[in-house]
C-alpha cells in the first residue's frame, strides 16, 4: 500500500471505537446494552494502550510493561462485569424492567 | 467674700436645693417647702450684693475647646444681669412666700418646690451667661422646668397636654435659634457674647447677618410666646396660678426680651432682622389684645395681657436705641403682672377653685386687701400716668415714634386702648357688683402668708419707676421724668380714658357678656389650622414611608434574595434528574470542554 | 500488512455499530464479539499475541458469554416499538462529535503518532512475549498480581451477595 500504518492510524481508530461506544451508553435505553457497550469503550483504551507499546519498542521487544497493563486490565474488567451484571439482576428483580429510563427513583 | 464667688453661689444655691428636694425629700413636704423659699430668699440678696458691683470679672470654667472652638462656662455681671437677677430672685422669692399659702394642701408640694428651684437655676444660668451655647443649654432647661411646672396637675390630661405644647412649641422655636448661633459662629469666629461684639466692632456687617439674627430671634418668637408661636402660653394657665405668676409673666416670658438685649450690639446691626423684630411685636401685641377682649376665664385674660405686653417689649427690642425702653418695661411689667396674677390666684383660691369671672362678682367688699392690690396692678398695667407702667409705655412709644415708625406707633395705642378696655371688664366683672354664684358669695380675703406679697407688688407697681427703686434696678437715675407734652402723650391719654369709659359703660351690672365676637374668643381658630397642618403633614410622611416601606425596601431585600435563591435552586435541582444517561451525558460534556481547554 | 489492518479495523467498527444499532439485545451481544475478534486480530497485528489471545478467551469467551447468560435469564425483550428520543440523540451527537473533533485536532496537531512501525529484532533466542510477560508478572509485578488476587476473590464474594434472594 502507498501508505504506511503510522501510530495516528491506531489512535484514530481507538477514539472512533470509544466513539461508538460513548453514543451507545447514552442512546440505548437497555442497561445490559448499556454495559457492553461500555466494555467496548474499554477495550478501545486497551488498543491504545498496544500501540503505544509497539510503537516505542527497547531493546528491539515491544514494551512489554503495556502487555502486562493490559492482562490486569481484563482481569478487572472481568470482575467488574461480573459484579455489575449481579447488581443488574438484583435491580431486575427490584424493579421488574431493565429500562433505564424507568430507574429513576433518585430524582430530586 | 469675692464677687466672683457670690455669682457661683447665686447661680448653684438653686441647683443644690433641688437636688436636695428631688432626690430626697420628697415625703418631707413642709421641709421642701421651706428650704426653697430660704434658699429664694437668699438669692435675692446675694443678688442685691453681686448688683452693686456691674463689670466685675467672674472667673468661668473651661468646657469644650477644639480648634478654634472656645466654650467656656462663665458668668457675666454687668447692669444689664444686675437688674435682671434682681428681678428674678425677688419675684421669685415672693412667689414662693405666695406659694407656702396656696400650695398648702396640695400632695405634690415637694415635687412643686423643687420644680420652682430648678426653674431658678435654670432663669439664672440664662441670665449670667456670658456666651450663647451656655445661654441655650439653660434656655432648654428653663423650658424644662415650664414643662414639669406646666404639668405639676399631670393627672388632668389638660395639664399633661399643655405641658407637652409649651415643651414641643419652644422646641421650634429653639431650632431656629440653633441655627442662629450656628450662623453667628460662622460669621463672627465667637459665641461668647463680648467677642461677638469684638468682632462686630470694626464697623463692617456680614452678609448673612440678617439671617442669622432673625434665626437667633426664633428663640425669642417660642420663649416669649410671639405669633407664630404663642399658641402654647394660654395653655400653660393650667398650671397652679403662682407657676403663671412667676414663670408665664416674670420671667420665663422675658427671657427672650432679655436675650435680644444681650445681643443688641447685633439687631442694631441688622436693619432688615431689626424691622422683622420690630413687626412681630406689634402684631402680636394686636391679635393678643384682640383676643383678650373675649376670655372668660381670669387667667386666659391675663395670660393674653401677657402676651400684648411681650409684644410691646420685642417690639421696642426691634427699635433702634429701643433697647433699654424695652428691658424697663419688662421690670415695671413683671411687677404689676406678677402681681395680677398673684392676685387672680388669690381670687381664685377664696372661690375654690373658680375661674370663671362670670361666676364672680362682688368680691371688692368681701377681699379688700386683694381688691387693693389688684387695683393697683390694673392701674398699672392700663399706663395710668404716674404708675411705673405709664413712664414705660411712654418710653416705648416714644422711641417708636423717634424712629417714624409710624404703623407700629399706631398699632401701639390702639392696643393701649385694648388694654385699658379688657382690664377695666375684668376688674369690674370680677370685683364689683354683686356676687352671681355661691362661691363668690362665701368668698373671704386670704391668709396672710398669701396677701403680704400681694401688697409689696402693689406698692412696687406703683413706684418702681421712681428713686430708689429704679436706682436700684438700673444702676440710673429716676426714669420718671415730667412728661413732654407731644402727640404720644395725647394718643396715650386719649387711649386710656377711652378704654376705660368703655369698659365701664358696657360691663357695669352686667350678669353676661353682651359682646361676642367668635373670632377673638376663638383666638383666630390658629390652634385648629395648626391642628390641620400638623395632621396633613404627618399623613402625608406616614404615607410616604409606607409607599417606601411596601414597594421599595420589602422587595429589594426581602423578596427578591428569596425569589432569586428559589430560582437558582429550581435550575440547579433539574440536573439532579435520576436518569443515568443524563449524568453521563454531563460527564462526557465536562470531559469535552475540559479538554477544549487544554488543548485550544 | 495494511491492508489487514483497515480490513480487520473495519470489522471492528462495523460490530461496534452494530452493538448500537440492533435492538435486540442478543444480536447486539453477537456483534460485539465480532467486534473483539477484530480487536483480537489487531492485537495480533501489533505483535501482542498473548494479549490477542487473551482478549479472545477472556473476553469474547468468558465475558460475553456472561452477557448472554443473563440476557436469556432476564428474558429481555426487544427494546419495543418506539425510536429513540430526539433528545438522547441530539446529546449523543453534541458530545460524540466534540470528542471526535477534539481528537483529530489533537493528532493533527502533536507529533506524537507521526512515527512509522519500528523494526522488530528477529533474533532467534529473543524471548517470547510470552516469557517476557510471564518474567514481568513475577519478578515486578509481583504485588499486583497478589491484589488482583485479592479483587477477583472480593468480587466472587460480592456476585454471591448480590444475588441472595433477600439481602439481609
Amino acid at each position: 500500500m502507498d501508505t504506511a500504518i503510522t501510530l495516528n492510524h491506531y489512535l484514530y481508530f481507538s477514539g472512533a471505537l470509544f466513539a461508538i461506544g460513548l453514543a451507545g451508553v447514552l442512546i440505548r435505553r437497555n442497561l445490559i446494552v448499556i454495559f457492553m457497550c461500555l466494555e467496548l469503550m474499554l477495550s478501545a483504551a486497551a488498543i491504545t494502550l498496544v500501540a503505544f507499546s509497539r510503537f516505542h519498542p527497547e531493546n528491539g521487544q515491544p514494551d512489554y510493561d503495556g502487555h502486562v497493563f493490559l492482562f490486569f486490565i481484563i482481569t478487572v474488567a472481568a470482575a467488574e462485569v461480573a459484579v455489575g451484571l449481579a447488581i443488574i439482576v438484583a435491580l431486575f428483580r427490584a424493579r421488574e424492567t431493565t429500562d433505564v429510563s424507568r430507574i429513576d427513583s433518585m430524582k430530586f | 467674700m469675692e464677687i466672683s464667688t457670690l455669682a457661683w453661689l447665686l447661680l448653684l444655691l438653686p441647683l443644690a436645693v433641688a437636688a436636695i428636694i428631688l432626690l430626697g425629700l420628697q415625703r418631707s413636704a413642709g421641709t421642701s417647702a421651706l428650704l426653697a423659699t430660704g434658699s429664694a430668699i437668699a438669692t435675692f440678696v446675694i443678688a442685691f450684693a453681686v448688683s452693686r458691683f456691674p463689670g466685675a470679672e467672674v472667673s468661668a470654667l473651661p468646657w469644650i475647646h477644639i480648634g478654634e472652638l472656645h466654650i467656656d462656662i462663665g458668668l457675666r455681671v454687668d447692669k444689664l444681669s444686675g437688674g435682671m437677677m434682681l428681678i428674678v430672685t425677688g419675684i421669685g422669692a415672693l412667689v414662693h412666700l405666695f406659694s407656702l399659702g396656696y400650695m398648702r394642701e396640695d400632695p405634690g408640694k415637694a415635687r412643686y418646690f423643687g420644680g420652682l428651684s430648678l426653674f431658678m437655676f435654670s432663669m439664672t444660668g440664662i441670665v449670667l451667661s456670658d456666651n450663647f451655647v451656655m445661654m441655650f443649654v439653660f434656655w432648654e432647661l428653663v423650658g424644662v422646668s415650664s414643662y414639669l411646672l406646666i404639668g405639676h396637675w399631670y393627672k388632668k390630661d389638660s395639664a399633661a397636654d399643655a405641658a407637652n405644647k409649651a415643651f414641643l412649641t419652644n422646641r421650634i422655636g429653639d431650632f431656629g435659634f440653633m441655627i442662629g448661633i450656628l450662623l453667628v459662629w460662622i460669621l463672627t469666629g465667637s459665641i461668647s457674647f463680648s467677642g461677638i461684639e469684638e468682632a462686630l466692632g470694626g464697623g463692617a456687617t456680614p452678609a448673612l447677618l440678617d439671617l442669622a439674627v432673625i434665626c437667633i430671634f426664633c428663640g425669642a418668637i417660642g420663649k416669649s410666646a410671639q405669633v407664630p408661636l404663642h399658641v402654647w402660653l394660654p395653655d400653660a394657665m393650667e398650671g397652679p396660678t403662682p407657676v403663671s405668676a412667676l414663670i408665664h409673666a416674670a420671667t420665663m416670658v422675658a427671657a427672650g426680651v432679655f436675650m435680644l438685649a444681650r445681643v443688641s450690639f447685633l439687631i442694631d446691626a441688622a436693619e432688615l432682622a431689626a424691622t422683622f423684630i420690630v413687626w412681630t411685636g406689634a402684631i402680636t401685641a394686636l391679635f393678643a389684645a384682640l383676643m383678650a377682649i373675649s376670655q372668660n376665664d381670669i387667667k386666659r385674660v391675663l395670660a393674653y395681657s401677657t402676651l400684648s405686653q411681650l409684644g410691646y417689649m420685642i417690639m421696642a427690642q426691634g427699635i433702634a436705641g429701643g433697647s433699654d425702653a424695652g428691658m424697663f418695661h419688662l421690670y415695671t411689667h413683671a411687677f404689676f403682672k406678677a402681681l395680677l396674677f398673684l392676685g387672680a390666684g388669690a381670687v381664685i383660691h377664696a372661690c375654690h377653685h373658680e375661674q370663671d369671672i362670670w361666676k364672680m362678682g362682688g368680691l371688692r367688699e368681701r377681699m379688700p386687701n386683694t381688691f387693693y392690690a389688684f387695683a393697683a396692678g390694673t392701674a398699672a398695667l392700663i399706663a395710668v400716668p404716674g404708675t411705673s407702667g405709664f413712664f414705660s409705655k411712654e418710653e416705648i412709644l416714644h422711641a417708636a415714634h423717634d424712629q417714624h415708625l409710624t404703623i407700629p406707633w399706631l398699632i401701639g395705642l390702639f392696643v393701649a386702648f385694648l388694654t385699658s378696655f379688657y382690664m377695666t371688664r375684668l376688674f369690674v366683672v370680677t370685683f364689683l357688683g354683686k356676687a352671681r354664684s355661691e362661691e363668690a358669695g362665701h368668698a373671704k380675703e386670704v391668709e396672710t402668708l398669701m396677701w403680704i406679697p400681694l401688697a409689696i407688688l402693689g406698692v412696687l407697681a406703683l413706684i418702681s419707676a421712681y428713686f430708689p427703686v429704679s436706682k436700684l434696678l438700673f444702676s440710673a437715675t429716676s426714669y420718671a421724668h415730667l412728661p413732654k407734652f407731644d402727640l404720644t402723650l395725647l394718643g396715650s391719654l386719649v387711649a386710656l380714658v377711652a378704654g376705660v369709659g368703655l369698659g365701664f359703660v358696657l360691663y357695669r351690672g352686667r350678669e353676661s357678656d353682651p359682646l361676642n365676637i367668635p373670632v377673638f374668643a376663638k383666638r383666630f381658630y390658629i390652634d385648629e389650622i395648626y391642628r390641620e397642618l400638623i395632621n396633613v403633614f404627618q399623613d402625608a410622611v406616614a404615607r410616604f414611608c409606607d409607599f417606601l416601606d411596601k414597594y421599595v425596601v420589602d422587595p429589594v431585600t426581602a423578596r427578591l434574595p428569596a425569589f432569586s435563591s428559589l430560582a437558582a435552586g429550581s435550575i440547579l435541582r433539574g440536573f439532579q434528574a435520576g436518569n443515568i444517561q443524563a449524568y453521563v451525558f454531563l460527564f462526557g460534556l465536562s470531559v469535552v470542554l475540559l479538554l477544549l481547554l487544554v488543548i485550544l | 500488512m495494511t491492508l489487514f489492518f483497515y480490513l480487520f479495523a473495519a470489522l471492528a467498527l462495523i460490530g461496534g455499530i452494530g452493538v448500537v444499532a440492533y435492538r435486540n439485545p442478543v444480536t447486539s451481544a453477537f456483534s460485539m464479539i465480532v467486534s473483539f475478534l477484530g480487536i483480537a486480530a489487531l492485537f495480533i497485528l501489533l505483535n501482542a499475541y498473548l494479549v490477542g489471545i487473551l482478549q479472545i478467551l477472556v473476553y469474547a469467551g468468558a465475558i460475553m458469554v456472561l452477557f448472554l447468560f443473563i440476557i436469556m435469564l432476564l428474558d429481555v425483550k426487544e427494546e419495543q416499538g418506539k425510536t429513540y428520543p430526539v433528545i438522547a440523540i441530539t446529546g449523543a451527537s453534541v458530545v460524540v462529535i466534540g470528542f471526535l473533533s477534539l481528537v483529530v485536532t489533537a493528532l493533527k496537531r502533536s507529533q506524537v503518532g507521526s512515527i512509522g512501525l519500528p523494526r522488530l529484532s528477529d533474533a532467534e533466542g529473543a524471548p517470547t512475549d510470552v516469557q517476557e510477560i510471564g518474567i514481568r508478572l513475577f519478578s515486578e509485578y509481583w504485588f499486583p498480581v497478589q491484589v488482583v488476587g485479592l479483587l477477583l476473590l472480593t468480587a466472587t464474594v460480592g456476585v454471591v451477595v448480590l444475588s441472595q434472594k433477600e439481602l439481609r
